[in-house]
């Protein structure tokens, strides 16, 4: 309940809190990016990560919020969970991303958890990797040499790992509009706070009565947020029926390595993945 | 308001609650929350293997830490912590490890203590927990109960058996029906079944937490507890303290559910360390130590056998149980089983049954009593059974039930496991249940989903039940070798003022007794509710009591207090007939006054009372007061009865379950508060649909606890959870004046059966015959997938 | 060691400056530095919401953030919740509709509840339990408290009967609310 002791520092600027990283990692610290803190925290309760130092980002203006970039939303890492689920230029171009956020842990968490700390962050079960990795998003990362930025494809690399690199910090991620595309976040939990058993993103596009093209991610079935690129390929230029869908959807097993635990085993994620897929997809085109 | 414009009495009415205030607005008085000058906080240093020898322990690096006061060790407390009690030795034979509050030698689960720090706050405490330097040699462990019983693989180096004690009752030993051998041999049809009651954690709100002040004449203790009288003299027999030297405050308790009805390692150390410090210590455990450490419940194995006649009628049931004890037993461990054996037969007219109960330690946290304690498992295991029988003879389930339940109009009844059951109607709470049920609609839209395939399917649970309450007749605990009577007691002030105080020893930890007694008291005194303040959960204020588990409170502890406040009432007739110069015979009381027969010449007893104090003019020989006790011990158990029915929603693509419609029907004998006993059956549904769909205490292979925190045990949260319909019957209990029965266990008890027979009902059709709880999403998947597999009629 | 730093928070309207620990959780700094005690800690995990206070007037687990955090801004507690001498609605809702039994969970679903209704004022009884899935309770079954958080959001006046009214509340749950 009560972490090891720590300093702490809250800089006021992106530059500031890179310096003290790069010091930090030259006098040998152990140090800990603090966003939300609603993982981070409770790891360090129970004294599973113990840092000499927390930088603490929530004194830093302008990492937080939602902006209209033509293409894209530019969204700061910093942003609560709670205004992804209820920003309006989120709800009209990525209602994807705000039904996803609207799942993350409970109302409290949302209020402090951000969208930057729980990509970094990058719980295979968390609710916000796949969906961002289905809108193939960019991330911005500052670092002592400067901008740096890297695709959601290469974002994602381990179990807890991702391209952030020690001295670095997300500052902002960039999402394609997907305005207009259908979009669907379906979640399986046991129960309501817990994290994702597996969850499935779905965003499609429709044209003349067909899918045109699909992007499917898929929470929890792997050490990292995997894109379900057999129901991808297997969805474009199908019809829109049940039929066909739910033979697209057959396909999002594939490829993945999902643990077993005391929600389920491995077999039983695998056919969870391909029926969530399916009623995510029908749900995103209205079936 | 004055006592005589009161018209409506208060038992029966919605009293909102006394003890709601302070709680509402956060002024509340938790354990934890106290501080006193000089206090000191313990951490522990708890074991991270299931069982091992402690080879060596050094202290040395903790003693230096900033804010350490001392480290203390099992050998460092050897001479003075003597052993943990167990009150209910269930056969003379009964073999136990000894139960060190700190281990010495041996290590017999992960969590258990091995060393505590003392220092200036808790995080200085904690810190130095780290640096204790316990070497381990680690020792095969025993997880598996049905393993355990074959003694492979012993949980302690110091017995010979994991076999604690072997308990037994067959009802053509003891009189009360055939021989079971016959009755099955005799029988068209005998189903066979094991089934399986998960490990559970009662998972209080509250985590356990303890100050003791060792300054002044007495040692005080605050503990988040749910006995501070049995507690009281458990440390006192424990630690040889003079009983009157200790005194126990269970101040605002957070829950309980049997769970802090235990007389723990914790409360033993921290008295120890405040002792020797000199100064007061708190420790309050953290959840994931609550959960390791503090005592589990239910794990049984029931291995059943149920015969029957071809038209329905049972012929005999056959129970063989494993037990599992865990590493220790506790408190009352070996009796929970026990208190099940008398229920097995539950609602219906067995005229054989025969009950067997191993219990068996492993390397896990001792089990002890959680909500119903040996009940719901009976309940469970006679409920899953009825269903299977149905289900053999192509029955509906609520026929088969009523083919061999206990006809109203045959009460009193004594079963066949020795019990009287005083009264009840099963017919009445079953007709109300299947009418606000929609049973025939609900059996069509079922039948219809089934013809139609579809991928959501139906079913329907039936669960009845009945359970003794009301713990218990001293005499009946005497012959189940239980070590304490079973009594209540009460005491009843009048004071100056004309307020009331009521003392009882049956202390609430969120039931609501200040209400309900205050009712009691109000009605009985003919003075105002708000006039009547009840006072418990001190044993300087509260001398005397059993406290609060079985649900007892109301029909022993009620009684107490009933029966007070009617010596009160004799005390101050004498009183009252000398101030108005008339005899005593001449006096009725009636709203809180003494009138004159036939005149209009009364007191009111607020009148008397301040007479009293001043004692100018009271009769010779009468003492000036109006205060008196009472203690009740019941003649008998209650029987609380009734029939739950739960609409079963199961999504056979993934295997996830949806309770569409959950309908329950109490009788829990007469009511004093509506209220309180719809919150008290509420919540026991929650916990009891828990148990069949989401909690289960998880060991690994090496000993670990898996489900250490909330994030793994899954204790439901509001969607979750369904809305449930509730309903009652009333019959009147005879074992008390006030006609209860008892009510704090029975929506646990039903409910689990309820959902998993409806969970069964819905895709049994599919070939599936039976499904562990909690019956996951994964589980019941698995479920439909092997029945496909091994060809399940479709 | 690790060196303390001085915040200033405002918690029910009075300001405190204090050194504190870096790592000293907010719910300690209320609990222990300023006696709040009526905000209480159920769990280790940000999984029981016991500890939920009003942070610059939104709900958050007072266990999952450090109190070096809350420096300059406004925390609300159960105890600030009354103005007055008057209850909060959803104080009185609690007690009228009997959604609280040991109390524990109370003042964080209190806060919890209170917030809820700010962020959706005229929820329905599934958007009401969602909204409090961050928050255990273990004795009520929730179906009090559900019915105690539709009441406020209907703007039900409760008089001083002394009794409970709660039953006509629910929607269609006549038989549920515990009065014959």
């Amino acid at each position: 309940m009560i972490p090891s002791a720590f300093d702490y520092a809250a800089p006021a600027t992106v530059e500031e809190a890179l310096g003290l990283l790069s010091k930090a990692a030259a006098d040998g610290n152990d140090v800990k990016v603090l966003a939300g803190g609603q993982s981070l925290i409770p790891v360090m309760k129970l004294r599973m990560a113990d840092p000499s130092l927390v930088v603490d980002l929530g004194r830093i203006g302008g990492l937080s919020g939602v902006t209209d970039n033509g293409n894209s939303l530019v969204i700061g890492a910093m942003t609560p969970h709670h205004v992804m689920a209820t920003d309006p230029l989120v709800a009209q171009h990525l209602p994807l991303l705000q039904q996803a956020a609207a799942t993350v842990a409970d109302p409290q968490v949302r209020h402090r958890g951000t969208f930057g700390g729980a990509l970094v962050h990058a719980d295979p079960a968390g609710d916000m990797p796949a969906p961002v990795l289905a809108t193939g998003a960019t991330f911005v990362l500052a670092g002592p040499g400067g901008e740096r930025r890297v695709d959601a494809a290469d974002f994602f690399q381990g179990y807890f790992t991702t391209a952030v690199e020690e001295g670095e910090i997300l500052t902002s991620i960039e999402v394609p509009k997907y305005t207009g595309w259908g979009s669907h976040y379906e979640k399986f939990t046991r129960v309501a706070q817990q994290w994702s058993i597996v969850a499935v993103a779905a965003l499609v596009r429709v044209e003349g009565g067909g899918i045109a093209e699909a992007r499917i991610g898929l929470t929890n079935m792997a050490s990292t947020p995997l894109r379900a690129t057999g129901v991808e390929a297997a969805l474009a230029g199908a019809p829109l029926t049940v039929e066909a869908i739910t033979a697209a959807c057959s396909h999002a097993g594939e490829g993945t390595e999902p643990a077993s635990d005391l929600n389920g085993d491995a077999g039983y994620r695998k056919h969870l993945a391909q029926v969530l897929a399916t009623r995510a997809v029908l749900a995103a085109v209205g079936l | 308001m004055t006592a005589t414009a009161e018209t409506r009495p208060e038992v029966g009415t919605a009293r909102l609650r006394k003890e709601d205030a302070h709680l509402i607005t956060g002024r509340s008085r938790f354990t934890d929350n106290m501080v006193l000058p000089g206090m000191l906080h313990l951490a522990m240093v708890r074991s991270p293997f299931a069982h091992a020898r402690i080879t060596a322990i050094d202290v040395s690096a903790a003693k230096a830490s900033p804010g350490v006061f001392a480290v203390l060790t099992g050998a460092d407390v050897a001479g003075e912590q003597g052993s943990l009690p167990n009150a209910w030795p269930i056969t003379p034979d009964q073999k136990a490890p000894a139960h060190p509050a700190i281990a010495v030698d041996e290590v017999a689960f992960a969590g258990e203590v091995v060393a505590v720090v003392i220092a200036r706050s808790v995080a200085a405490a904690r810190d130095a927990v780290e640096l204790v330097d316990v070497d381990y040699e680690e020792l095969p462990v025993v997880m598996d109960l049905e393993e355990a019983a074959t003694d492979k693989v012993l949980a302690h180096t110091s017995l010979e058996s994991n076999k604690s004690a072997t308990w037994v009752f067959d009802s053509g030993e003891a009189g009360t029906g055939t021989a079971i051998a016959d009755a099955l041999a005799n029988s068209d049809v005998v189903v066979e079944r094991t089934l399986y009651q998960q490990r559970l954690i009662p998972a209080f709100m509250e985590p356990r937490s303890i100050v003791v002040d060792p300054t002044g004449q007495q040692i005080t203790m605050w503990s988040a507890t749910q006995i501070p009288h049995i507690l009281r003299l458990m440390l006192a027999l424990t630690l040889g303290i003079p009983e009157s030297k200790l005194r126990v405050v269970a101040p605002d308790v957070g829950g309980g559910f049997g769970g802090k009805l235990q007389v723990t390692p914790e409360e033993v150390i921290t008295l120890l360390a405040a002792r020797r410090m000199g100064k007061p210590v708190k420790y309050t455990e953290t959840r994931s130590e609550s959960l390791q450490a503090g005592h589990h419940g239910r794990a049984q194995v029931q291995r059943l056998k149920i015969g029957a006649t071809k038209d329905g009628t049972v012929t005999g049931l056959h129970v063989d149980l494993l037990a599992d004890m865990g590493a220790y037993l506790g408190l009352v461990t070996s009796g929970v089983p026990i208190l099940g054996a008398f229920m097995y037969n539950s609602i219906y007219k067995f005229p054989s049954y025969h009950f067997e109960c191993h219990n068996i330690f492993t390397n896990k946290a001792w089990t002890d009593a959680y909500r119903g304690a040996g009940r719901p498992e009976a309940t469970f295991a006679i409920e899953r059974m009825m269903d299977e029988l149905a289900v053999e003879l192509n029955m509906d389930p609520l026929e088969l039930r009523e083919k061999n339940w206990i006809k109203h109009d045959e009460f009193p009844f004594a079963t066949v496991a020795g019990l009287e059951y005083d009264t009840g109607n099963y017919e009445a709470a079953t007709a109300k249940a299947v009418e606000l049920f929609g049973y025939e609609e609900l059996r069509a839209e079922q039948k219809r989903r089934r013809d139609a395939k579809e991928k959501v399917q139906l079913g329907i649970g039936v669960s009845t039940f009945t359970e003794m309450c009301g713990l218990a007749p001293s005499r009946v605990l005497g012959s189940l070798s239980y070590g304490a009577g079973g009594w209540e007691h009460a005491q009843v002030r009048v004071l100056p003022t004309g307020n009331v105080e009521v003392v009882t020893g049956s202390s609430a930890h969120g039931q609501g007794h200040e209400t309900a007694w205050s009712q009691l008291v109000a009605d009985r005194l003919g003075v105002p509710f708000e006039n009547v303040e009840v006072l418990h959960g001190d044993t300087q204020v509260s001398q005397r009591g059993l406290d609060t588990y079985g649900s007892r409170s109301l029909s022993v502890g009620g009684m107490a207090v009933l029966a007070a406040a009617d010596k009160v009432i004799e005390k101050a007739k004498v009183i009252a007939a000398h101030l108005m110069e008339a005899s005593e015979d001449d006096l009725e009381f009636t709203n809180g006054s003494f009138t004159v027969k036939g005149t209009d010449q009364s007191t009111a007893l607020g009148e008397i009372a301040l007479a009293v104090f001043a004692a100018h003019n009271l009769p010779d020989g009468v003492e000036p007061n109006l205060d008196s006790e009472a203690t009740f011990d019941p003649v008998n158990f209650s029987f609380p009865h009734g029939t739950h029915l739960a609409a079963m929603e199961v999504d056979t693509e993934t295997g996830e379950v949806n309770v569409l419609k959950y309908v329950c029907v109490d009788d829990v004998g007469v009511v004093v508060n509506p209220m309180l006993v719809e919150g008290q059956v509420h919540g026991g549904l929650a916990q009891g649909i828990a148990q069949a769909l989401y909690e289960e205490a998880v060991y690994d292979d090496a000993g670990t606890l898996v489900t250490g925190s909330f994030v793994d045990y899954l204790v439901p949260s509001a969607p979750d959870l369904p809305h449930y319909i509730t309903d009652r019957t009333e019959t009147r209990a005879t074992s008390n004046q006030l006609g209860a029965k008892g009510v704090g266990e029975a929506g646990t008890i039903a409910s689990t059966p309820a959902i998993v027979n409806g969970i069964l009902d819905a895709v049994r059709h599919l070939g599936v015959k039976d499904i562990k709880m909690p019956c996951t999403p994964s589980r019941v998947w698995h479920a439909l997938q092997e029945a496909e597999t091994t060809g399940g009629v479709q | 060691m690790p060196s303390s730093k001085s915040i200033s928070v405002d918690v029910d309207g009075v300001t405190y400056t204090d050194d504190v620990e870096p790592r000293l959780l907010l719910v300690q700094y209320l609990r222990e530095r300023l006696g709040k005690t009526g905000t209480l800690i159920g769990c280790d995990t940000t999984n029981c919401g016991a500890c939920t206070v009003h942070l610059d007037g939104v709900s958050v687990k007072s266990c999952t953030m450090f109190a070096v955090q809350a420096d300059g801004h406004q925390v609300t507690t159960i105890e600030g919740l009354a103005q007055d001498g008057k209850l909060a609605p959803m104080q009185e809702a609690f007690h009228q509709c009997h959604a609280l039994q040991c109390g524990f969970c109370t003042p964080g679903m209190i806060m919890q509840s209170t917030s809820l209704l700010k962020e959706n004022p005229h929820p329905t009884e599934t958007e009401i339990r969602e909204g409090l899935e961050g928050n255990l309770c273990r004795c009520t079954g929730y179906q009090n408290i559900v019915a105690a958080v539709k009441s406020v959001a209907d703007g039900v006046e409760y008089g001083d009967s002394g009794v409970s009214v709660a039953e006509s509340l629910v929607d269609g749950n006549a038989e549920t609310a515990g009065v014959s």
